[in-house]
């Protein structure tokens, strides 16, 4: 094993290590490999005929601009949420935190029809919208509203943490001495959440990009108009075109590398933040 | 996320100075935001579910789990699970053990891959298995000449499954393994205990709570899953439907109540892994705190 692992008494190094690597290159390696090399198969200019056709860019946009927008969304809505969480004490906050973590335990499909009967145009909350001409349900911003639930935990749950660290002192310090608390705001928390409300708007963008059941539900899906990336993929494959759907995947699948690198990068940013701002 | 106690709230409300009017405006102003912005998204869906479910009485939300194919369905998830949630958790206590009990080159890099499956898109998850053992996949002329179907039936269903679920158990356990450190098994080796026995002893008692909440949470996922698995399954009704996907069949032919029914049970499942969640917090920081 020259050099490649450290020594140690506990055993089981190559038993644990080799079905690890066996299991996760015969489900995820291999056949991740298979979508590459199914693209790489196709001639470039086949490729680009699927890749860059009217319809595909437009799903492009329709599930950039609604997962940006929603990842907004959630930055700042994200960010009051975890703010109430840790610094006030209200009767049932333990509940409130808890179910904040709901979307990652709720299965997509139901997120999806909940949100549908919800902002329907006879729903709890889309008849008082109908009035003044909004249309959740079936449009644009259906997709929006279920992207920003899908992606609320990530962003709460990053901020948290780094809401605990701000120095309270700091701000005792800066109010006897004045400050607004705007000013206070915008000094001294901003500064040290940052990094951790980044971190949180790539995650809820990443995971809104390849989202796909709870948005077909509310969507609508008409091509050109409320088609997602992901529910193309699908269309094409119920077509048995089998190249097209391989190529937009190969699409989806070159963001979701470049979202792991984004975050990566921002996670280290992050750490390198939290290390200046103690010092 | 551990440690976000009420002592906390309770210590900073108690500070001088929080009394003052524009604090007290402010503060309700952010309560107000927030529970108005969780009662839209959060919490008005989640009552939805079980409004809709009993929309037409309790009777009518029972009758809808007798119909043959609902049946099938919740079968099918169970049957589903119970596979892949085994071999996910076997998958995550040997990556949890090699990567946490160990320093080795390129360890790093093995975590990126185990995290791949919660960057993909479902679709893309179930999309690569088409491409391989579909009609037009890499084996599928051969998996037909020898009468084997993967695609539009259980095996497939099974396979993206355990691709989306994958990471869930390796990720609850690693960053626990390494903040409990190695001293007590070496320990334990030292006083010449076997391996085996020294992880069922000492490691095991100590990752208990990580370990249900990673297997519960696993099994959520597994139970829920809907993207990957509506691309294998081929949608044949009380065959290779899932729960979710027999969701989507009912919402789809306007049987509201029996869709909800369905997404009722999958609802209350998703609150019991919540309360486990809190559970294993409250144990950790008892552990930890006192």
């Amino acid at each position: 094993m020259n050099g490649f692992r450290e020594p140690s008494v506990l055993p089981g190094f190559g038993l644990t290590l080799g079905f690890a690597t066996f299991f996760l290159s015969a489900i995820v390696l291999l056949p991740l490999a298979a979508l590459v090399l199914k693209t790489a198969s196709m001639s470039w200019a086949d490729f680009v005929d699927v890749v860059s056709s009217p319809r595909a860019l437009a799903s492009y946009r329709l599930s950039f601009g609604a997962s940006l927008v929603a990842a907004l969304i959630n930055t700042v809505f994200g960010f009051i949420v975890a703010w109430t969480l840790v610094r006030y004490d209200f009767p049932g906050r333990k509940i409130l935190d808890a179910m904040i973590d709901m979307p990652f335990a709720l299965p997509t499909a139901v997120s999806g029809i909940a949100l549908t009967a919800v902002f329907a145009q006879n729903g709890w909350i889309g008849q008082y919208l109908e009035p003044y001409g909004i249309k959740v349900a079936y449009t644009w911003l259906g997709v929006t509203v279920a992207l920003t639930l899908i992606g609320l935990p990530f962003v709460v749950r990053s901020v948290q943490p780094s809401l605990l660290e701000v120095q309270r002192d700091l701000e005792d310090a800066a109010e006897t001495l004045g400050a607004t608390p705007l000013y206070i705001f915008r000094r001294i928390i901003f500064p040290t959440v940052l990094p951790a409300l980044a971190s949180g708007f790539t995650l809820a963008f990443a995971r809104g990009i390849g989202e796909y059941g709870s948005v077909i539900f509310i969507a609508g899906n008409l091509p050109m108009k409320t088609e997602i990336t992901p529910l193309l993929i699908v269309i094409k494959l119920e077509e048995f075109d089998y190249n097209g759907a391989a190529a937009l995947g190969f699409v989806l699948l070159a963001m979701s590398f470049v979202m792991l690198l984004s975050i990566n990068l921002v996670q280290a940013w992050a750490r390198r933040g939290v290390v200046t701002a103690r010092r | 996320m551990v440690g976000i106690t009420a002592s906390s709230a309770a210590e900073i409300s108690a500070r001088p100075g929080r009394r003052t009017l524009t604090s007290v405006v402010i503060r309700w102003t952010f309560i107000g935001l927030s529970l108005g912005f969780l009662a839209a998204v959060l919490l008005a869906p989640l009552a939805a579910v079980f409004t809709t479910a009993l929309g037409e009485g309790v009777a009518a939300y029972f009758r809808s789990f007798a119909d043959a194919d609902t049946g099938a369905a919740i079968r099918l998830t169970l049957f589903t699970a119970a596979i892949v949630v085994p071999l996910n958790t076997i998958f995550g206590i040997c990556a949890a053990w090699a990567i946490a009990k160990f320093e080795f080159r390129g360890k790093t890099f093995l975590m990126t891959l185990i995290d791949l499956p919660f960057a993909v898109s479902p679709i893309v998850s179930g999309l690569v298995y088409v491409l391989l053992f579909g009609a037009q996949g890499w084996f599928g002329s051969w998996l037909l000449e020898h009468n084997i179907e993967v695609i539009f039936a259980l095996p497939g269903i099974i396979l993206a499954t355990l691709f989306v679920t994958f990471p869930y158990v390796a990720r609850e356990l690693i960053p626990l393994m390494e903040q409990l450190g190695n001293d007590e098994e070496e320990a334990a080796m030292t006083l010449g205990a076997s391996g085996l026995i020294t992880f069922l002893r000492v490691t095991l008692p100590k990752i208990r709570w990580g370990l249900i909440y990673g297997v519960i949470l696993c099994n959520a996922r597994a139970m829920g899953e809907f993207g990957a698995v509506s691309v294998v399954s081929g949608h044949i009704r009380g065959l290779t439907t899932t729960m979710p996907l027999h969701i989507e069949i009912l919402y789809n032919e306007y049987a509201f109540v029996g869709a909800f029914a369905v997404a009722s049970l999958l609802t209350l499942l998703a609150v019991i892994t919540l309360i486990v969640k809190s559970l294993m917090e409250w144990q950790a920081s008892r552990a930890s705190g006192n």
